[in-house]
């Protein structure tokens, strides 16, 4: 769509007139801070507020995930790979970039096979990719997996922090600490799942949902049909993306990750322990378990005092409700994941919130 | 952790494929999406393509705000805002 | 003091200033460190601009250049956006052992070609040898000096006063990016390492006293340049979103590797803020050069968020463009 024909569309949803406050919530990080960054955020019609959910994965990984991977670094020969994501967020009581400067071999890669190229060509070293992400990403690294088991290719393995976001809101609005009166769904971990495992928020829970794109004219469009939906009490799950997410989504990948790896109970920063909230390696592939391949014993992890990412996480506070935020946390030096990840809610605000 | 970019396909070898986008190339790996062909426009995260966009829904915006309008009782030729 | 060097203390954004604030400039003393690119001093009757810059780049050969050529340029450009004439230059050669000869002779005629081409001399120099894995092949130094030029001196900005790029943002950055990342160009994106020593000279002569100020934005890119312009400054600075001379190509890696072209580093680019009614003439006069033929207005000096960069975006929302935290990297979220 030509900018014209957005900002036509921008006029009309700043032109909405909400009867009602109204709580709508984005599963996604990416959306988080495309609302900012487009600026589509600073046309909502007044009475309209944009929760910010558990949709950043660099954000809900739980400081002992980084504790171990850190403590693995430490074996001899050991190359950590991992997306540019996770380098500077925080652990207990290091991140992988300050543990870089004291002598960690780290490796930043666009894709997990970058991750499988680089133990192919350094045979002397173990490479351990860091893997992390959602339904979207999880499919790409379980492909590696496989790749690198046909390929024989003994010195790679993974570190699996992987998560699934579905149980994640049904935990969210189990807990019911947070009035949500609908659900913006996260376009690309759609496009693999599909629209069936968000039907449960609908149909059981009453909250309309739409899956959305990341334009400036798929989050006005999502915006405006997810308002509509709760105007006329159509609790539904709508596709607002259908150029990339089919209703079934994407069967194959899908089958690809669920080869490699089994739901398991996975710890949430916030949300705590959800049953089938995570991805663990299945039996036949053990061998490229990180955790199995090193078993380090990391220092007890701690959480960092008066950080709130949890409450946040939950939908209960905004960034700028936290005593830290933008003082004793900003982004070069920040105390809990929210703030450091690109992606994250506390770093969306700091970076973006201030015009 | 959604950061995905269309691209289009420019050539297809084995499991991988040549994309584009932007005059930018890339070998991307196609396992998930094996059956896509010269031309296709897909969406790429982490070096693979996860979907293939549906050419039929490209326009979906405009046709969503076009039911947008008439569902409002907007006049349908008319009726946008900035008077196209 | 406790703690180590980061990677971040080197990306030329707030960590580097803390490094610069903190410890050099604490040490060795406020003369020691220049906000500018380079130092003013007076020799005799004359005013020259001297400058160092250190260079080290992976790749060291890539599309557009060579480490070589960026130490020159980066060295020259430092003096011409001071408003001096660049005159001489030092190299030192800091080499790894086991660096292929072949390589530093590529290298060696690449600075010979852009030196030739600033109209620069080289006189002096020195080179070391290190062991193997305590250097990254090579690393170079330059020392420029020049002679300061009337009309180019620095006046204080005001709102309405212009900002102006003589072309494409982010080429040299981003082109080093894809590289890293297996990313090709299929009509090609090269560095945009130039001397600017020329189109300066020429747009300085011919609007005397309207150019307040100038500088190349390198590392940290555009936006970092901006941001420490407007630091405590009464007013703001605005840039056009939809008028941003930047390539499909820098697009396109900057989509997919989730980096932001206005942080991205530029080698043969000088941003301009000038007297508003001289902008479309100052543009007009850049174009006339092969390294202005892209100049564009890209933004102005605004009374609106004093102290603050600020992008109005397409669909007419506003955004910060905040000081950059540390190096981009490619990024999946």
């Amino acid at each position: 769509m030509d900018d014209d024909g957005i900002k036509s569309q921008a006029g009309a949803l700043r032109s909405l007139r909400l009867e009602r406050e109204l709580r709508i919530m984005e599963v996604c990080g990416t959306h988080t801070t495309e609302f900012f960054r487009t600026g589509v955020r600073g046309l909502f019609p007044e009475k309209l507020s944009l929760i910010d959910g558990p949709g950043c994965p660099v954000c809900v990984t739980p400081n002992d995930y980084l504790d171990r991977a850190i403590e693995i670094s430490h074996v001899h020969g050991v190359i950590v790979a991992t997306f540019g994501d996770m380098v500077k967020v925080p652990s207990s009581y290091s991140s992988l970039g300050r543990e870089r400067a004291g002598g960690l071999s780290l490796e930043v890669v666009y894709s997990p096979l970058d991750a499988l190229e680089l133990a192919a060509a350094r045979p002397e070293n173990q490479v351990v990719f860091l893997s992390v992400g959602f339904e979207t990403t999880a499919p790409t690294e379980a492909a590696t997996v496989l790749a690198a088991a046909e390929r024989g290719i003994k010195n790679f393995s993974i570190l699996c922090g992987n998560k699934l976001t579905p149980p994640a809101v049904k935990a969210l609005l189990d807990s019911g600490e947070t009035a949500i009166d609908g659900f913006i769904l996260p376009g690309h971990v759609s496009a693999i799942t599909g629209l069936d495992p968000w039907r449960f928020a609908a149909e059981d829970y009453g909250k309309p949902c739409v899956v959305a794109g990341f334009e400036a004219g798929d989050l006005i469009l999502g915006v405006v049909t997810l308002l509509r939906m709760i105007d006329e009490g159509r609790n539904a799950v709508k596709n607002a993306y259908r150029r990339a997410v089919r209703d079934d989504g994407n069967v194959r990948a899908r089958e690809i990750m669920y080869r490699v790896f089994e739901a398991c109970e996975a710890n949430w920063r916030g949300l705590g322990i959800i049953p089938g909230s995570g991805l663990a390696l299945r039996e036949e592939y053990f061998e490229f378990d990180a955790e199995k391949r090193f078993p380090v014993t990391p220092p007890p992890a701690r959480e960092h005092a008066g950080c709130r990412c949890g409450e946040l996480l939950r939908g209960l506070i905004a960034p700028t409700d936290c005593g830290l935020f933008g003082k004793a946390c900003t982004p070069e030096n920040a105390v809990g994941p929210c703030m450091v990840s690109s992606e994250g809610p506390c770093s969306a605000y700091y970076l973006y919130g201030g015009l | 952790m959604c950061l995905a970019v269309p691209m289009t396909i420019k050539r297809v070898e084995g499991n991988r494929a040549l994309a584009e986008a932007y005059g930018v190339e890339r070998f991307v790996n196609i396992v998930m999406m094996p059956e896509v062909s010269v031309g296709d426009r897909v969406i790429i995260h982490a070096g693979f393509v996860i979907e293939r966009l549906d050419p039929e829904s490209a326009r979906e915006m405009e046709a969503a705000w076009d039911e947008y309008h008439r569902a409002l009782g907007d006049d349908g030729t008319t009726g946008r805002p900035d008077g196209e | 003091m406790e703690g180590r060097i980061l990677a971040g203390h080197g990306s030329g954004g707030k960590l580097m200033n803390e490094l610069i604030a903190g410890h050099i400039r604490r040490v060795l003393g406020p003369e020691s460190v220049q906000l500018d690119d380079s130092a003013i001093l007076a020799i005799g009757l004359e005013r020259i601009a001297f400058t160092t810059d250190t260079f080290t780049i992976t790749p060291l050969e890539f599309p557009g250049g060579t480490i070589g050529s960026l130490a020159v340029n980066g060295t020259v450009n430092d003096l011409a956006v001071m408003g001096a004439r660049p005159l001489y230059l030092s190299c030192a050669l800091l080499l790894e052992e086991g660096l292929e000869i072949a390589v530093l002779e590529r290298i060696l005629s690449s600075m010979r070609e852009a030196a030739d081409r600033a109209g620069v001399a080289i006189v002096t120099g020195d080179t070391k040898v290190v062991e193997r894995g305590k250097a990254d092949k090579i690393f170079i130094n330059t020392a420029g000096i020049g002679i300061l030029e009337r009309g180019a001196e620095r006046r204080e900005l005001e709102p309405g006063d212009a900002v102006i790029i003589n072309g494409f943002i982010g080429d040299h950055g981003m082109s080093i990016m894809a590289l890293r990342n297996d990313l090709s160009f299929s009509r090609g994106l090269v560095s945009d390492c130039a001397p600017m020593n020329r189109l300066i000279a020429r747009v300085t002569a011919a609007f005397p006293g309207s150019v307040k100020f100038m500088r190349d934005p390198t590392r940290g890119g555009v936006a970092s340049v901006l941001n420490e312009i407007v630091k405590g400054a009464p007013f703001g600075i605005g840039l056009y979103e939809s008028e941003l001379p930047i390539r499909d190509e820098v697009r396109g890696v900057s989509e997919m590797l989730g980096i932001d072209p206005l942080y991205a580093a530029n080698e043969g680019k000088v941003l301009m803020i000038a007297r508003g009614g001289d902008a479309e003439a100052i543009v007009e006069s850049m174009r006339s050069l092969p390294e202005g033929s892209s100049a564009a207005v890209i933004g102005r000096v605004t009374e609106a968020h004093p102290g603050r960069a600020y992008l109005e975006t397409r669909i007419g929302g506003r955004r910060i463009l905040p000081v950059l935290l540390e190096e981009q990297l490619p990024r999946i979220c």
